[in-house]
């Protein structure tokens, strides 16, 4: 499919370089974000009746996972609140930059705040996505407590939002977004399959744009807060969609475009370790969660809400050792036997992390599936609480007693099937293509075939949890 | 104004603003002000019981509830009252409105097994005050009569000692078939007086020395004594007891009354610590154990019931139930050794 600009749409272009829709919708989400930990906090310890639970772990959780990840890829990152508060310390307004009458830099505080922002680089050491991988399994091992416990979310959303401030406060730029955040990572991930991507439309333009204020910024916006230069974007990864170089580029040379499905698979530059682990971590939190949270083992949910305990601890050590050791060890054999099968003479190490892309759509499957059975489930508990967020008895809008109903319950399973057996499906054709960028067809079947069976294995096991 | 300073109220205003409409809209609903409502959070003993525990009202005065649960579904009731009992659930609020005419201490409860300690969630109603209607009026010329003493202090039993049954049925006896007998049971052995002061062990050895059964087996003895226990407790009596133990003991002593309900391994010396209670915890007792039951009089049930086990795991229901519903719930639990089936 040839990349079409949206762009080009009337009304889109002006619309997106307009700060305020951005901001609106910001600012919002900032003070629904600000509400979910007061209601954590203040609110009713009852999960299903608290709007920090219900609207971010249901609610907020269903738009990501069924609708902007796989359609808008970062399009929840280009309005996310949290990295807010940081930038408007780091950048001394809250809309747009301003030219500094004292001749410093454009977008730079002044006064008392330019001695608060340090504004240094990021650790060269952790220009990766370690230790968004290591802050993703951190909260992970707590997931079941988070996800159920009011006063436990509003602690995690209050620690997003505290590391943000200090990371902005510390570093240059969205630092927390870029290296920390545990959202951010796997949404990065999976924005490779998205149908939209934001790239330059001439590559020659920006060679020869000296200023380049698109990571410099300019009075229009503030230089790329992803630390990303356009020109040289690939794959949507580390691209924030935050638009700002849509407004900075003096050339007109920034397209958002409509592409396929899963459109930067096909690159082969830029895979890495941290990322291919990344795939191995989302996919194995699949499995954990859908055995521990919707598995009939009780003693899995018991040791997995026992927050310290002697099980917890063994939970917690079996989670990490099955998603950072076992599934990639298995899938390190099944690359391994693949090689052995084509005959293929290719580094194996080099041969693993590209062949770890191919979990990329199994792994976002799997996430869509598990989202499904739960989100459905538990979406009518939006209605309650809409009415009485933080369960104190309100019913602002009269919607306070509207019963508990899981919403298509007939039609959930064969979804969760259609997903499951879509993604090994686009897993294994994944496999393939990276294998064809080295092999000849019949040596990338081979070379492709065991990675393809540890992707059936992988969709066999969720498809008994989930579907029975 | 210019697009920054419109940005920056417009920030103030939905992080500021929304929060404090909330909060500003608890505080002055109408209906719905903290003086014309209490609100009582209800969680399980372990995690603080009634919150608030204790209240106080005077009489006369209605006393507005706001229940709510912070963990599993709970049950709200006053004791010694004919009121149905409240469902409180977690996240949902369930409202009530109380008056108590008469000054004294009022125990409210949980009537849902919500937890192993689920019968330390209690709470103590205070009525200040004369009693409502007597304001105006001039004072009694005597003084109201004082309420008598439970039957199992006036007799002065020590119902901590033990009790065991001297004698007991080699089977279950059968108050149809001691009707069957057609024999008349001495009308003194049948008084209430007689009847709830004496266990079915002593009445067996007052029937067997009797002339009147000497042509008769132990066993035909057994189901005389069956007969008059049945006589003594009415269909209507044994069904509210039977809904009584339901609620109330069979999470300990089982529905069978086998002493093997689903609390009970809770309560096991070994698994309960018994310096948290500073006494010696015991198994719930087995109803179904013939020594033990049938060397028990109704009074000495009856003491059981309302002073509780003093430490020993079994909780005292004086406050909560009502004379007529102790002396049904005494009633049931002789269905745990005889036949109490309807008389021909």
């Amino acid at each position: 499919m040839i990349p079409y600009d949206l762009t080009q749409l009337p009304l889109v272009k002006p619309a997106l370089q307009s700060r305020w829709p951005q901001f609106i919708l910001r600012a919002v989400a900032l003070a629904g974000f600000g509400f979910a930990i007061l209601a954590g906090l203040f609110g009713t310890p009852v999960g299903s009746r608290n709007f920090g639970i219900v609207f971010v772990w249901i609610a907020w959780w269903a738009l990501l996972m069924l609708i902007a990840v796989p359609l808008l890829g970062r399009g929840w990152c280009s309005i996310c609140p949290i990295p807010m508060p940081g930038e408007w310390l780091q950048q001394g307004n809250i809309l747009k930059p301003t030219g500094q009458p004292t001749g410093q830099p454009i977008g730079q505080p002044t006064g008392r705040l330019r001695k608060l922002v340090l504004g240094r680089r990021w650790p060269k050491a952790w220009r990766n996505i370690w230790l968004q991988n290591g802050a993703f399994a951190l909260v992970a091992l707590f997931s079941t407590v988070v996800l159920t416990q009011p006063r436990a979310t509003a602690f995690v959303l209050g620690g997003f939002l505290v590391v943000a401030i200090g990371a902005s406060l510390v570093f240059e730029r969205r630092a927390f977004c870029r290296y920390l955040c545990p959202v951010g990572g796997f949404i990065g991930l999976y924005s490779q399959l998205a149908p939209v991507e934001l790239r330059v439309k001439d590559t020659a333009v920006c060679a020869a744009h000296t200023e380049k204020t698109c990571y410099t910024g300019s009075a229009a916006g503030y230089g790329c807060p992803w630390q990303v230069y356009p020109g040289s974007l690939v794959k949507n990864t580390y691209c924030g969609a935050c638009l700002e170089c849509l407004r900075t580029c003096p050339h007109d040379n920034i397209a958002i475009n409509l592409r396929s499905f899963g459109a930067d698979l096909a690159n082969p530059s830029g895979r890495k370790l941290d990322e291919a682990y990344k795939g191995f971590i989302m996919l194995g939190s699949a499995l954990v969660y859908a055995a521990v949270l919707l598995g009939p083992w009780g003693f899995l949910k018991s040791a997995a809400y026992g927050v310290g305990s002697l099980p917890w601890m063994v939970y917690a050590s079996a989670f990490i050792l099955f998603v950072f050791g076992l599934l990639p060890g298995l899938f390190y054999l099944a690359v391994a036997a693949g090689r052995r099968l084509a005959g293929s003479g290719l580094n194996l190490r080099r041969e693993f992390i590209a062949y770890a892309y191919a979990l990329v759509p199994l792994g976002l499957a799997a996430w869509i599936a598990f989202s499904l059975s739960f989100v459905f489930t538990n979406l009518s508990y939006i209605w309650s609480t809409l009415s009485d967020p933080l369960g104190w008895g309100w019913n602002l809008i009269g919607t306070a007693g509207v019963a508990w109903t899981p919403y298509l319950s007939g039609i959930i399973p064969a979804a969760q099937a259609l997903v499951l057996l879509g993604g090994v499906g686009w897993a294994s054709r994944t496999a393939r293509r990276i294998a064809r960028e080295n092999l000849s067809p019949r040596a990338a079947r081979r070379q492709a075939l065991p990675v393809a069976a540890f992707c059936f294995l992988v969709i066999f096991l969720l498809m008994v949890l989930l579907v029975g | 104004m210019n697009a920054e300073r419109t940005a920056r109220l417009f920030v103030i205003g939905l992080l500021l603003g929304l929060p404090l409409a909330l909060f500003l809209a608890r505080w002055f609903a109408p209906g719905d002000a903290p003086g014309q409502a209490i609100e009582i959070h209800a969680r399980m003993a372990e995690a603080g019981g009634w919150t608030p525990a204790d209240l106080t009202v005077a009489a006369g005065e209605p006393l507005h509830l706001r229940l709510t649960s912070d963990d599993v579904v709970h049950g709200f009731a006053i004791g010694q009252s004919a009121a149905p009992p409240l469902d409180v659930e977690p996240g949902k609020v369930v409202e009530t409105t109380l008056a108590f005419d008469r000054p004294g201490k009022y125990v409210f409860y949980c009537t849902r097994w919500c937890g192993p300690d689920h019968w330390r969630m209690r709470g103590t109603i205070e009525v200040l005050g004369e009693s409502a209607g007597t304001h105006n009026e001039a004072p009694p010329k005597e003084a109201p009569p004082k309420e008598a003493p439970p039957l199992y202090v006036s007799l002065g039993i020590d119902i901590d000692s033990p009790h065991p049954a001297a004698v007991i049925p080699d089977q279950r006896p059968s108050a149809a078939r001691g009707a069957a007998l057609g024999i008349s049971i001495p009308a003194n052995l049948l008084s209430l007086e007689y009847f709830r002061s004496h266990s079915p062990a002593a009445v067996w050895q007052t029937l067997r020395a009797a002339s009147l059964t000497k042509d008769l087996s132990d066993e035909q003895v057994w189901d005389l004594v069956a007969l008059a226990w049945r006589l003594n407790a009415g269909p209507q009596s044994l069904a509210e007891g039977g809904q009584l133990f339901a609620q109330n003991c069979a999470a300990c002593h089982g529905e069978s009354g086998g002493g093997d309900g689903v609390m009970a391994a809770l309560l096991k010396p070994e698994v309960h610590s018994t310096e948290e209670f500073g006494h010696d915890i015991q198994a719930p007792v087995d109803f179904t154990d013939s020594a033990i039951l049938l060397g028990a009089s109704p009074a000495l049930l009856q003491g059981k019931i309302l002073r509780g086990g003093m430490g020993t795991g079994m909780p005292y229901f004086g406050p909560l139930l009502t004379e007529a519903q102790t002396w049904a719930l005494v009633d049931y639990l002789w269905t745990f050794q005889f036949e109490m089936e309807e008389l021909p």
